[in-house]
């Protein structure tokens, strides 16, 4: 990679400034096409047969009645996605995901798929094909799954990670350790140790819109895929491997994407349309119903947590340690992982351990979800922190300063931090006016921290200058938020034009290189050092086309707020030449002008928060309401800071949701009983206050413009601050997420029994 | 089986159709019409995607049969701006950054319209209620009522 | 020659070491040699291992420099939302 990531600390004309977005009107005007907005000529409707049971093994599927059925175009199981992951075990839980092969593992497991052509046809065929179960037990909660005696889910895993190797095979599939030090001799020294146990229920990303797709598989081998997807490219290779197909074959065009939150980076109904489409030799529109979306797709971890953290009478934290458990649906995971490595991340440990335990349950498989398994950890170790501060009589925003991790510190998942935002978030909240506003009766201020890693990855961008002197830009990296607006802004900064010269688009996987997801906060962070790399390269174009004009050598020409200038004074009688003026004679200086960029986007910097939150608790009901909610977030450097708010404001509402309402409610049967946005209840606009943020700018040294991801922290924080807001307005620890009317209830009522 | 004749009137155009008894007003909308702006999120009149504006009330297409819209008249997000000037909330939602994903922004349109219509000057709590049955996952709403807040302000001095 | 923490699931492969010394320049090599030693650590390259170097952390670089004295730290890839 001939480029320099470095940061550069240039002043900034486009970066920071909010202009409308290139696909806005499209969105405000119902034009924009989301997954289930396209069709295709001659294109059936699928549908999928899922288990009612929570775990069962599939002795016969008879789909001969389906078959006969008049519309019905065809009908798929197990068999029709035969296993060509050789030996890859991963790509092997994804194919047993999206069609069960043995034993369905969870309600909603898909067992079976017609096309049809027409939905009702499609309805109608499902009913007729036959599932003979032999139903077994099955285990949901995650601390009943460890026990020995519990059902297990696959008997062919033994937990990874034991010292000795274990004989029997286990609902464990994995053991994590993290950590320095000696835990034992710091809570030696300690004069108050807190030690807790809390518990968080499975919740799902919630995006409005369901999965939707349409395959198209022509009897060449070629096929088309138009889907909702937070990475068109990854969909692509799995799909390929999963269908015995030549990637390159395979086109697949992200459309406009209706909320992913991680929940869109799996695939599970994608394989399963192209196979109805390659059985059919027709095309196949399969959109899932929100019923299959709570059933069948990804949620988060449902999770139980131990802490003990010990401190000095003068604040200083001794040692502090952490058990977590985390669940993965059926299949193997590293969610317990996650969360033990982020666990204690804000703090400056002497000694440190975090052990995380991988669980399997008859859930659906959990995919990621926003800074996924920190917000649990964050919840159990912020409350801890508070309750300790409390002990020791001391704010707990001071408490947190005082150990808070700067530049220096050797984080507790290993690794010696660079500079960091923890601190200067702290500072910005014990100074902000939140912090002094008086409460009233029945009402609680918390405040808790919250870390993310950020990742960066492959990237690809194209940058193409038109002969008028607009130009386009194409990239890779799924819009979930707004990221074609910044990356329009990095591109109108780097060439020096303006903002309205420009227009990006997401390209399909055909028309530009590799991709990663958009996950992990990478979209703007490696789109960006991508457009600016392009953007480098095509102004070196840029320079020789006006050297060539200009005829005097290219050394002596730079690029200088849009313009080339000759340098030197030989050359004063020059003027200068604009991009539209160089692109224009581009058709006889060499042909198109454009820049490119391949590379990897290494070096994301972490990223730190800090929420504070004003609660009121009705003591009647039990009912909690958010009064008052503020966040503080390093974001690196804001490209366009009206999206960064939106970031840091959509998160926060996010973990509100999940700290006070949602769940998933298993019945003793095992099956899922509030899959709907009615009983599953996400926050609604009369729910909330307005959210304030305050974005920080701590820049990354590892990007030019200083970007860090900005997109997942903003979900870590709140379980948190919401907890101990709770707690100090009620007057009771919470210790269960989420905290339900009922579930304050019974702890006031516990107390006042005391 | 046969189809339904219906005939109605959607966003100002007499519009006519077949369709089959089950079939709701968003089925219509979305697979008979082409006219995808209203969005399925949920099927159960839960997330308000699906909002459309029937004879001046506001409705989930979705809890609608397309057989009822024999004779009303139907208001859609495809409605809204007239030829290229885009409706005042429209404008607002742009320029407050009122949408991320934007696939919840079409039914919070038509639901913003419908509460501006009845209630001019609506305060943050008329607002907040007023649009309660739409849900939207990206945004924790802050910027869509500042841009209904506007537009209100807006359309007042109009 | 540098010296790379290993995290707890690599260090039980390595016989309970939590730190060990390679010859290595870059991550490329330092990886192949890493194999070469402890054979239990190649389905976990395969998987993805991601080496912090000086605290950043580089899951794909894998011609980044390892520099004399760096401190390096070898995390599971993680995933995200």
């Amino acid at each position: 990679m001939n480029f320099d990531p470095r940061f550069s600390g240039r002043k900034f004309t486009s970066v920071g400034t909010r202009p409308v977005r290139p696909d806005g009107v499209d969105k405000v005007t119902g034009r924009a096409r989301y997954g289930a907005d396209f069709n295709m000529a001659g294109q059936l409707v699928g549908r999928v047969l899922r288990s009612p049971h929570a775990h069962a093994v599939i002795r016969k599927i008879d789909t001969s009645k389906a078959e006969k059925l008049s519309g019905v175009k065809a009908v798929i199981t197990a068999k029709d996605l035969p296993d060509l992951t050789d030996g890859d075990a991963a790509m092997y839980d994804i194919l047993d995901n999206c069609m069960a092969r043995t034993k369905a593992l969870y309600d909603g497991h898909a067992v079976a798929a017609v096309a049809a052509i027409d939905a009702r046809t499609a309805r109608q065929a499902l009913k007729l094909i036959e599932v003979d179960y032999e139903i077994l037990p099955h285990v949901t909660d995650v601390d009943e799954a460890m026990q020995h005696h519990a059902p297990l889910i696959n008997d062919t895993i033994f937990t990874e990670g034991l010292e000795q190797k274990p004989v029997k095979p286990s609902n464990v599939t994995k053991r994590s350790q993290f950590g320095h030090g000696d835990v034992h001799q710091g809570f030696g020294h300690a004069d108050f140790i807190v030690e807790r146990s809390f518990k968080t229920e499975q919740t799902h990303q919630g995006y409005i819109e369901p999965h939707a797709c349409v395959a198209s598989v022509s009897s060449d081998g070629t096929a088309e895929l138009w889907v909702c997807t937070q990475g068109h490219f990854v969909y692509r290779q799995h799909c390929a491997q999963l269908l015995g197909m030549e990637a390159s074959k395979l086109r697949v065009t992200s459309s406009e994407i209706g909320g992913g939150f991680g929940g869109k980076t799996h695939v599970w109904a994608e394989p399963v349309a192209l196979a109805l489409s390659r059985k059919a030799g027709r095309p196949v529109k399969l959109v899932m119903t929100r019923d299959e979306v709570f059933r069948a797709s990804g949620p988060t971890s449902a999770t139980s947590i131990d802490v003990k953290i010990g401190a000095r009478k003068d604040g200083t934290i001794t040692a502090a340690e952490a058990t977590l458990r985390y669940t993965c649906g059926p299949y193997a995971g590293s969610w317990a992982e996650i969360g033990a490595m982020t666990a204690f991340a804000c703090y400056r440990l002497d000694n440190v351990k975090t052990v995380g335990y991988e669980v399997l349950v008859n859930r659906p498989k959990t995919a990621a979800y926003r800074a996924p398994s920190a917000p649990m950890a964050a919840f159990a170790v912020e409350s801890a922190v508070d309750e300790l501060a409390k002990e020791l009589g001391m704010d707990p925003v001071e408490f947190r300063i005082k150990n808070a991790a700067q530049e220096g510190t050797r984080s507790s998942y290993g690794p010696v931090y660079g500079p960091i935002g923890i601190g200067p978030t702290l500072e910005a909240v014990k100074n902000h006016a939140h912090m002094k506003a008086p409460l009233k009766k029945n009402q609680g201020r918390g405040m808790a921290c919250g870390f993310w890693f950020n990742f960066g990855g492959q990237t690809c961008v194209d940058l193409n200058i038109g002969m008028d002197g607009s130009v386009s830009l194409a990239v890779g990296t799924v819009d979930v938020g707004g990221s074609r607006a910044s990356l329009s802004l990095v591109a109108a900064e780097e060439l020096g034009i303006d903002y309205s010269q420009l227009k990006a688009i997401v390209a399909d996987t055909s028309s530009l290189g590799y991709n990663d997801m958009t996950d992990g906060s990478r979209g703007t962070f490696s789109s960006s050092m991508a457009t600016i790399s392009a953007a480098r390269n095509a102004i070196k174009i840029l320079r020789e086309r006006a050297a060539q004009m200009w005829d005097i050598p290219v050394d002596d020409v730079v690029w200088e707020h849009g313009h080339a200038v000759a340098k030197g004074d030989k050359h004063g009688n020059l003027g200068k030449l604009s991009l539209k003026e160089i692109a224009a004679k581009s058709g006889t200086t060499g042909g198109p002008i454009a820049g490119h960029s391949e590379l990897v986007a290494d070096g994301a910097g972490v990223s730190f928060a800090t929420h504070i939150c004003d609660i009121e608790v009705d003591p009647e009901t039990g009912a909690a309401r958010v009064i008052r909610y503020t966040v503080v977030q390093d974001a690196g450097k804001a490209v366009h800071p009206t999206y960064v708010e939106g970031q840091y404001q959509g998160g926060a509402a996010q973990g509100i949701g999940w700290a006070l309402n949602e769940e998933y409610i298993y019945g003793k049967d095992g099956r899922l009983q509030n899959a709907g946005f009615l009983d599953y209840r996400i926050p609604v606009c009369s729910d909330l206050p307005m959210i304030d943020t305050q974005i920080l700018e701590i820049p990354n040294p590892n990007h030019p413009y200083g970007v860090r991801g900005v997109g997942e922290t903003s979900i870590v924080p709140p379980l948190a601050a919401i907890a101990n807001a709770v707690s100090n307005a009620a007057g009771v620890r919470m210790t269960h997420i989420p905290m339900s009317p009922p579930r304050i209830l019974a702890a006031i009522e516990a107390e006042r029994e005391g | 089986m046969t189809g339904i004749a219906v005939s109605t009137t959607i966003n100002g155009d007499t519009i006519e159709y077949l369709c089959q008894p089950d079939e709701t007003l968003l089925d219509v909308l979305r697979d008979r019409l082409g006219l995808t702006g209203a969005k399925e999120g949920c099927g159960t009149g839960d997330c308000g995607a699906c909002s459309v504006i029937v004879d001046d009330r506001l409705v989930c297409s979705c809890l609608v049969l397309g057989a009822e819209a024999e004779g009303r008249r139907i208001e859609t997000v495809e409605g809204m701006a007239h030829g290229d000037q885009l409706h005042t909330l429209q404008q607002k939602f742009l320029e407050h950054a009122a949408l991320q994903c934007g696939i919840c922004t079409p039914g919070f349109l038509i639901a913003a319209k419908d509460l501006l219509a009845k209630n001019p000057d609506p305060s943050e709590e008329e607002i907040r209620f007023g649009l309660a049955g739409n849900l939207c996952r990206c945004t924790g709403y802050d910027k869509i009522v500042r841009a209904v807040q506007d537009a209100a302000h807006v359309m007042k001095g109009a | 020659m540098v010296e790379v923490t290993l995290w707890g699931a690599l260090s039980q492969l390595a016989g309970g070491k939590s730190k060990v010394e390679v010859e290595a320049k870059d991550i490329r090599e330092l990886f192949r040699k890493l194999a070469e030693q402890y054979p239990g650590f190649e389905p976990w390259i395969d998987r993805g291992i991601a080496v912090a170097i000086d605290g950043v952390i580089y899951r794909d670089t894998w011609g980044k420099k390892l520099p004399p004295g760096a401190e390096i730290f070898l995390l599971p890839r993680l995933a995200g939302g």
